[in-house]
């Protein structure tokens, strides 16, 4: 108590020296900012542990009332028979497939697209980038019911380029690539122009090199958003074998009952690779969101 | 004529490499072949499932449309059009669906501002606590939704009603009650999508330069009143962005409730998606479910377009 009143230093010198102690009334509030974030922390995280305590009980202990955290017989028995039971590994290959073929051509599609309107001055430039513009203005949720006729009259119903194509058209990665092109600087490229390097390598063999960012940051969010699309997927697919994980799931809950540890153990699987790609890429993706947001 | 002539819409146009050439016609003839040469591959997917399917929506609006591929040459003209603006349940999905965005909108971005204030303190594990609040947001929605029908399972077998049976309190039906329902939604949004904002204002709060805070504490400003003055108005811009994303996103909500309550109880949290997906899919009354997206699609953007013609011109105002 009594070191108190020797530490509180003013403010103006706390403010300026970074490495001091802070006034008294700054570490109070500090402290009292972790405390409401760990408890907010702990609600944020109740549902996930909940998830995994009901996945590890065995059946007859789920619904146990009064509710116990702790069982006496832990077992893994649920996920093996949700993976021997349901096709969620025909699913997985699937969700790979579709949202890795998605990513790839949407990068190379929307970084051409973005080098053209970014860097070549060609006639009706403004028109078509006004034209992108407007594509992302318009919510993509909104076109299922012609999207669908049109996948019909293409036979493209329960396949996979019927889950992938439509998800190609991504304006918003077209735009984030323009801002950063837009922000590197021009003399790599008019070196290479004096040299007599064509667009295609002056694309390809600079622009892409210095471009590493932007792609980890669009390529990592396209891949999210596609693995977790839902509604597109769940029309376009009937077939339990061609579904992705998102829609395979959301036939689980339905067929299996009230046997939660087998959803629980389920839900987990289904969540838990995109959960390890995000722990990975967590930087790019905060970075690809926070990009997005801050320029205009 | 000339290219000089087309406005650039968001960045300005700097001076190229090729504009130190003097032009001839054909140089010029090559540069429109290699720009649109590059620009073709993204234009053509573009065009087929994008501008395509918005014609197409518009095309089908005005007919009897059937669900095998080729349509009719039944022309119903605006029928389709009075068929859902007369129909009840389409009122009811469009006001769902606004409550839902009324109610979640708000309260998304308070948590989310909040919650980016805090971590945004010198505080330990700063890292950590980003990773526990963002990382739901990748979780796909039936993971989300399956884990929420467990929670919200009432008869003291949930969790919550588990923990609210163990202090005494009644139980909450919190999926079958029409009110509560619609609560339960929310409160499953925002623990799913929180973190989108909070990562977008924690992002916003690292670009404030710190000699601005220094120099409000100088002035004698305490952390509450440097937090409205000099805080919440340089994220104006973030928040405003903020705002419309959550808006636009929430009026196209469709996931977590058509899994969790599928519009229930007694249709009173149907959204507009649902029922749109309802009457073009399990009804087949695809013309109808067109005119339906013709409304709300023109609902969507004017609210859009409102929104961004307010704030340019409070931007506007204010130079």
């Amino acid at each position: 108590m009594a070191t108190y009143s020797v530490e509180q230093v003013p403010a103006t010198s706390a403010g300026r020296a970074g490495r001091t102690r802070k006034p008294l009334k700054t570490r109070l509030a500090n402290l009292g900012a972790l405390l409401v974030l760990i408890i907010l922390a702990i609600i944020w995280l109740l549902p996930l542990a909940w998830t995994l305590d009901t996945a590890l009980k065995p059946e007859g202990e789920t619904t146990i009332v009064p509710l116990t955290w702790f069982s006496a017989h832990f077992n893994l028995a649920a996920f093996a028979e949700t993976l021997s039971s349901t096709s969620l590994l025909q699913w997985y290959f699937n969700s790979v497939l579709t949202s890795l073929v998605i990513t790839l051509v949407t990068i190379v599609l929307a970084s051409m697209a973005a080098f053209a309107l970014s860097r070549i001055p060609f006639r009706g430039r403004g028109i078509v980038f006004g034209l992108i513009l407007a594509g992302i203005m318009v919510p993509g949720t909104i076109l299922i019911v012609p999207l669908f006729t049109e996948m019909q009259s293409l036979g493209l119903v329960d396949t996979y380029w019927g889950i992938i194509l439509p998800q190609l058209a991504a304006p918003i990665a077209v735009f984030i690539f323009k801002q950063f092109f837009d922000g590197l600087p021009h003399e790599l490229e008019e070196a290479a122009i004096i040299d007599g390097a064509s667009r295609w390598r002056i694309y390809w063999q600079i622009w892409m090199p210095l471009s590493r960012a932007a792609i980890a940051a669009v390529g990592i969010f396209i891949f999210v958003v596609s693995w977790n699309n839902f509604i597109w997927p769940f029309i376009v697919i009937t077939n339990n074998n061609m579904m992705t994980v998102p829609v395979g799931l959301s036939t689980v809950q339905t067929s299996y009952g009230v046997r939660y540890a087998e959803i629980m153990a389920s839900a987990i699987l289904a969540g838990i690779p995109v959960l390890i790609v995000f722990l990975f890429f967590q930087r790019q993706i905060v970075q690809g969101i926070a990009g997005t947001g801050l320029k205009e | 004529m000339s290219d000089v002539s087309i406005p650039e819409p968001v960045t300005q146009m700097r001076a190229r490499p090729d504009e130190k050439v003097v032009r001839t016609p054909v140089r010029r003839w090559r540069i429109d072949v290699s720009g649109y040469g590059f620009l073709l591959p993204f234009l053509i997917v573009y065009v087929l499932f994008l501008l395509w399917p918005v014609l197409l929506m518009f095309r089908m609006s005005f007919f009897n449309w059937s669900l095998d591929g080729h349509g009719t040459t039944d022309f119903l003209g605006l029928a389709n059009y009075g068929a859902v603006l007369s129909d009840p349940n389409f009122w009811q999905a469009l006001w769902n669906t606004l409550a839902f965005t009324l109610i979640s909108t708000p309260v998304i971005v308070i948590v989310s501002f909040g919650l980016a204030l805090l971590c945004n303190r010198a505080i330990p594990a700063q890292g950590f606590f980003r990773t526990v609040f963002f990382a739901p947001f990748v979780i796909p929605v039936s993971v989300v939704v399956i884990i929420w029908n467990w929670l919200y399972e009432p008869g003291g077998l949930g969790l919550y009603d588990g923990i609210l049976a163990q202090l005494n309190i009644p139980g909450v039906n919190w999926l079958t009650q029409p009110g509560v329902a619609m609560i339960a939604i929310v409160i499953l949004t925002l623990w799913w999508t929180v973190g989108f904002s909070f990562v977008l204002y924690l992002a916003g709060l690292q670009q404030i330069p710190r000699e601005l805070h220094d120099a409000a504490s100088i002035d004698g400003a305490g952390g509450w009143t440097r937090t409205r003055w000099v805080t919440i108005p340089l994220l104006g811009r973030i928040t405003a962005m903020i705002v419309i994303l959550q808006i636009i996103a929430s009026l196209q909500v469709f996931g977590q409730i058509y899994l969790l309550t599928d519009g229930g109880p007694n249709f009173s949290t149907r959204p507009v998606l649902q029922y749109m997906y309802e009457s073009g899919f399990s009804e087949f009354r695809v013309g109808f479910a067109a005119a339906m997206s013709v409304v709300f699609f023109i609902l969507v953007v004017v609210i859009s377009a409102v929104w961004f013609g307010m704030l340019r011109r409070q931007q506007g105002g204010n130079n």
